[in-house]
């Protein structure tokens, strides 16, 4: 494993499988993980952005990746949508995949109802995305142009067109970070009956550590391309911010150099990680 | 008011002598030449005869720059092979090549709509290419995350995304044809606008003149009219269209 501080924490049961054996007791699970991501490595010119990088990600499982900017988040996730070349040795992700990025990237040329059916065949096609448009509450703007959603509603609309392909697995490139606060929480909760209902496995990128916590089967924190910490989160959703809550809050942000008991510092003040993190102050709205 | 009381000022003018027949003929008999003219078939004959010769050159034109564009747009290959060329052989004004095309192709219909089709396909080619190529990238990764590929992505990504381009060149195209018409009828024509012109100079009528150039600006308007309508329609989706 090259995981550098595994909790012994109890296994959160993932909607979909029933059990699943955890991974420090059972080194080869018998039931084989969605993504399985072995020795890999990525660089742009001199710079090495994933260093020997290993990961798995169970059916149906919860994973957030957090880390600073720079940190590989963004290659890791380019990579297993399979946007990004890599050796099928090292890298293997389900061809049934989806990912909803930061900007919703719908085609503005294309009614929102379209845009979810992109690429569907079948006669169906119509009807599968009016029930994805449903299922996110937007079936009364399924015949808008997407230059008239706002930013919550184009990212609902972005997450029905990755859902209507029932991926096995959902990539999350940081969804939330272009909306406000409230629209986030409602988007959290969206995200988690979406996940219920439909089970895939996701991996969500993300800056912001409460949103990891509340979210999450798991979290990872990316640093220098590698994974240095790994947290496994047992905690009943909704997770409301109890104290089991903030010692995990308080962990994850010491991992990433952030102290949370130190005043904000004004952005000056800070390091560049940390002017990263504090970009996205969801943590002190939730 | 102002294009009124310059009208007023004209034709008082003409009436009292200050500007002479010959120099240019009063609003007043410019309308009751333009109505004996229509009257007598001989105008919407001509102005027929001119539009089609813009309308045949302009389609050649679309044409032949819409799949030189793609060519260029769609491939590697074909950008190599065709963009070079297009780019050196756009900075010649086309009108510039009016004696070599006569020497070609004689002083029959084909000069003329030759030298539309020359003129008209460059503003497309430059506009299609430049679009196709300007597609906003983020936009295709995305469509290529979702399985798209090679003929859809091409179908519901790049040509919808290079379409503003294509209809920006389109007005330019429209624009160029009617002032190569202009030059090109001038070609020993035996019928058409630039004939009509060229035969009221002979005889100094300058109310037949002024007529044309009438008919001349509103065909104009109109395809000016048409592209806007085209884009409306095509270009729903646009934050500015929405709105109306």
């Amino acid at each position: 494993m090259a995981f550098a501080n595994v909790h012994m924490l109890p296994q959160v049961q993932p909607p979909a499988p029933a059990a699943r054996p955890t991974e420090e007791t059972a080194p080869s699970p018998p039931q084989s993980p969605t993504v399985r991501v072995r020795g890999f490595s990525r660089r742009f010119g001199d710079t090495e952005v994933l260093r020997d990088l290993d990961l798995d990600i169970a059916p149906g499982e919860f994973v957030a990746l957090l880390g600073a900017s720079g940190s590989g988040k963004t290659t890791l996730l380019r990579t297993l949508a399979g946007l990004d070349p890599a050796d099928p040795e090292a890298v293997r992700a389900p061809a049934n995949r989806a990912v909803v990025f930061q900007d919703a990237r719908l085609l503005p040329w294309k009614r929102v109802w379209r845009n979810v059916a992109l690429g569907l065949a079948g006669l169906d096609a119509a009807d599968r995305a009016r029930a994805a448009l449903a299922e996110v509450g937007l079936e009364h703007r399924m015949d808008a142009w997407p230059a008239t959603l706002s930013g919550g509603e184009a990212q609902r609309a972005a997450l029905a067109r990755a859902l209507v392909r029932e991926p096995r697995l959902l990539l999350l490139d940081e969804p939330f970070a272009a909306v406000d606060a409230l629209t986030r929480i409602r988007m959290h909760g969206l995200v988690l009956a979406l996940w219920r209902a439909h089970a895939p496995a996701v991996l969500l990128v993300t800056h912001d550590v409460d949103e990891a916590i509340t979210l999450a089967d798991r979290v990872l924190v990316l640093e220098k391309g590698r994974i240095a910490a790994e947290e496994r989160i047992d905690l009943a959703r909704p997770r409301d911010g109890g104290p089991a809550f903030q010692a995990l809050r308080r962990r994850l942000l010491n991992r990433l150099g952030v102290d949370p008991g130190a005043p904000p510092p004004s952005p000056a003040q800070s390091s560049p990680p940390e002017a990263e993190l504090l970009a996205y102050p969801t943590g002190e709205i939730l | 008011m102002s294009p009124v009381a310059l009208l007023l000022l004209w034709e008082l003018g003409a009436r009292t002598g200050v500007i002479p027949a010959n120099v240019l003929a009063a609003p007043s008999s410019v309308i009751l030449t333009a109505w004996r003219m229509i009257a007598s078939g001989e105008l919407p004959w001509n102005m027929l005869v001119s539009l089609g010769r813009a309308v045949s050159g302009l389609v050649i034109g679309v044409a032949v720059g819409s799949a030189l564009a793609l060519t260029a747009g769609l491939s590697r290959a074909g950008e190599t092979l065709v963009d070079p060329p297009v780019q050196m052989l756009r900075t010649l004004p086309s009108l510039a090549l009016t004696p070599l095309f006569i020497v070609w192709f004689g002083i029959g219909e084909t000069p003329k709509i030759a030298l539309i089709a020359l003129g008209t396909s460059f503003p497309i080619y430059l506009n299609l290419y430049a679009g196709i190529r300007g597609v906003e990238p983020r936009l295709v990764e995305a469509a290529r995350s979702f399985g798209l590929g090679g003929r859809e992505l091409i179908a519901h990504v790049i040509l919808p995304g290079a379409l503003p381009s294509f209809l920006l060149g389109l007005r330019f195209a429209l624009a160029g044809s009617w002032l190569i018409l202009v030059v090109a009828e001038q070609i020993n024509a035996s019928a058409g606008l630039g004939y009509l012109i060229n035969n009221a100079r002979d005889f100094a009528r300058t109310d037949v003149i002024v007529v044309c150039l009438a008919v001349y600006a509103l065909l104009g308007l109109a395809a000016d009219a048409v592209v806007r309508a085209l884009e409306r329609r095509a270009l729903a989706w646009r934050p500015a269209f929405i709105k109306s």
